[in-house]
């Protein structure tokens, strides 16, 4: 029987099998960053132990970072604090900071595929969830806790049980308007906020496919949102493009003897999958959500489902909003780009592609947060800094931001934000927020705008 | 980490699905360097007002009901990965959790920290909920050894699946990196035969 993209990478990995128990994995790439990471370094002061590989290991500092200002000591005694911890920690055990003020720093989940760290075939693992972006290359990547980010720093290695594996399949062309992250949201609308718990994903079909690695990631980035370990794609012609030539990629000949090696990664045509879905890309429209986990999503002309549920009702009471009620037309206090799931430049270019020669809506404060140092500046040498500007809008210096609610860019209680981000749990965005998840897209028609918008009436 | 092998214990009542990390411990809590005093601020925005006094409603915040055992609703512990909230479940005093299905990584690093994820069905689940709402002093056993949970006041004598290599860390309170460490060995090994995809 053939093997599946994930089995393939996976039992390469597999330094021993514990009888009746987990699997010891090699970990090649180790992402950190500053708030799941000092109790880690304790415990190996702790043991008196070092690093086993440093140079595997890529550190940055995006969690708890302001936005505004990098250049200025950190106002937040705590924020600071830790910040200063991942500096001595780095430094202590040898590891290389991509932090602030360095021209690669930026939120960790898009600086790994930037700097050419991420590509097919290995695996990574990070002490945060969306992890699971990297899977866009063919990689296995996946978030751990703490104490596994103390295993991974001492040992390389990880204990895990082999996940079950799922296919998901979506076929055909998207349709004026629908972007990846729609594909995403509406995927996970259809099976659930729990619905790929104790899988894999792989992602398939025409429509995969034909997107971009960006696009690719803001999907995989978002498979742990129906619960799955993590989600991947095969890597084709479009991965290699992407790869090719980034600081940290294999060159020349090393190179294209990695082509010859990732080549052979795709799913055999007769393996099999736990589970398999396949949805029709024509089906997909432009996605909002309207509760409080990212599988409260719909058709953004849909009305949120009339339904006997108590954990819609619980998150409707939060959200202030009503069964059955329609979003279009309703006014939003806030919009956020920005997050590892959308604030790349593509993402960025997707924006401001709308906002051009408009202005921002006047009840709308707007929040643009570049996923990374990189992203910024081509932002400013393209042109769009100058777009968002002349908007109304302001660019600004890159880390989780609003994503998380870490840093001060929070939205107040009670108020309405349109997000780029992943995440529309209570409090995510601040004690009291009420978060709506949309693509950038989407976003970009609600800044301009100031109510939710249906993108397509904007793009005639 | 701390040993675990028999509990008999009463418990709280939390019937809410899909109850995510940032639930059980919002970012703006995440700042600190330690493991310790995350239980301080479980459940912190649904257990205190904005003002920091605590909501009254708020089943933590009821006397009434306490114990070692949090019984939560399906699908506990999905969102984010942080491992500091199963340091402040621990924190705060339980011991076990149980649902009828879990988040995968929260159940990682709730093994990680000696709480146990006790998986029941969703019916027995229910069950359960109900009578500790009602009754708060039933009594709940959690024999780990022999992989049992019981409680007398519903008839309920049933089996729990852990792995057991996970029950032998638990029981003994190992950790795993105290395992890994003894492979050194093997994963040089290991480093030294597989190169091609590095
Ligand atoms: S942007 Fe948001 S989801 Fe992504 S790593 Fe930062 S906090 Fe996590």
């Amino acid at each position: 029987m053939g093997k599946t993209l994930f089995d393939k990478v996976w039992d390469r990995h597999v330094v021993h099998q514990i009888k009746e128990g987990p699997q010891v994995l090699y970990i090649d790439r180790h992402f950190i960053h500053e708030v799941t990471t000092p109790q880690a370094f304790n415990g190996l002061r702790k043991r008196g132990i070092k690093v086993l590989r440093p140079e595997q290991t890529v550190a940055t500092v995006d969690h708890n970072v302001p936005t505004i200002h990098q250049d200025l000591p950190i106002q937040e005694v705590l924020s600071r604090h830790q910040v200063e911890a991942m500096i001595k920690n780095c430094k202590d055990f040898g590891i290389e900071l991509y932090g602030l003020g360095h021209p690669a720093q930026g939120i960790v989940h898009v600086i790994g595929p930037q700097l050419g760290i991420t590509r097919p075939g290995i695996t990574i693992v990070c002490g945060d969830s969306h992890t699971s972006t990297h899977g866009a290359f063919g990689a296995i990547a996946f978030g751990i806790g703490t104490s596994e980010v103390e295993q991974v720093l001492a040992t390389q290695c990880i204990l895990q049980t082999k996940p079950k594996k799922m296919r998901i399949n979506v076929e055909g062309t998207l349709k004026k308007g629908v972007v990846s992250k729609d594909i995403i949201l509406y995927i996970i609308s259809k099976i659930s906020a729990s619905g790929g718990t104790g899988y894999f994903v792989e992602f398939a079909g025409s429509a995969i496919r034909n997107l971009s690695m960006e696009a690719r990631m803001s999907i995989c980035n978002m498979s742990i949102e129906m619960g799955a370990r993590g989600g991947m794609i095969a890597p084709d012609q479009i991965t290699y493009d992407y790869i090719k030539g980034r600081q940290f990629a294999p060159q020349g000949e090393d190179f294209d003897k990695a082509v010859e090696y990732w080549k052979t990664l795709p799913t055999d045509g007769d393996a099999v999958f736990d589970l398999e879905y396949t949805f029709d890309a024509e089906d997909i429209a432009p996605m909002i959500t309207y509760g409080t986990n990212p599988g409260m999503g719909m058709k953004i002309d849909e009305s949120i489902p009339d339904k006997e549920d108590a954990g819609l009702e619980k998150s409707l009471a939060y959200m202030g909003l009503e069964k059955g009620q329609s979003l279009l037309g309703m006014p939003i206090d806030y919009v956020f780009f920005g997050s590892c799931t959308n604030a790349r430049i593509e993402d960025l270019r997707l924006f401001a592609s709308l906002v051009k020669g408009k202005k921002k809506a006047d009840n709308v404060n707007v929040l643009i947060v570049p996923g990374s140092k990189q992203v910024e500046r081509m932002a400013r040498e393209e042109g769009i800094e100058k777009i968002l500007n002349d908007a109304g809008m302001q660019l600004r210096e890159p880390g989780c931001s609003a994503c998380l609610g870490m840093n001060e860019d929070k939205v107040p209680a009670g108020k309405y934000c349109v997000s780029t981000s992943n995440r529309n749990f209570e409090g995510r965005q601040g004690p009291g927020a009420r978060t709506i998840l949309a693509s950038p897209l989407t976003a970009a028609a609600v800044a301009i705008t100031g109510k939710i918008t249906d993108v397509r009436t904007l793009m005639q | 980490m701390d040993k675990f092998i028999y509990l008999d214990t009463t418990a709280v009542p939390l019937p809410v699905q899909d109850i995510d990390t940032d639930q059980i411990i919002p970012a703006r809590f995440l700042k600190a360097t330690t493991r310790e005093g995350f239980g301080e601020n479980l459940f912190r925005d649904w257990r205190f007002n904005r003002d920091n006094t605590p909501k009254a409603d708020f089943i933590l915040n009821n006397p009434t009901y306490k114990g070692k055992i949090l019984v939560a609703g399906r699908n506990f512990g999905c969102g984010s990965s942080r491992e500091h909230a199963a340091w402040a479940i621990h924190d705060y005093g339980f011991k076990v959790v149980i649902s009828s299905f879990f988040a995968d990584i929260f159940k990682n690093n709730a093994l990680n920290n000696g709480v146990l994820p006790l998986i029941v069905e969703e019916t027995i689940l229910q069950k359960i909920l109900k009578q500790i709402e009602e009754n708060p002093g039933t009594e709940i056993i959690v024999d780990l050894e022999n992989q049992k949970l019981k409680i007398a006041a519903l008839d309920i004598d049933v089996s729990f699946e852990i792995n057991s290599y996970k029950k032998t860390c638990l029981i003994n309170g190992y950790d795993d990196i105290d395992y890994l460490l003894s492979l050194q060995d093997t994963i040089a090994g290991f480093e030294k035969t597989a190169t091609n995809f590095r």
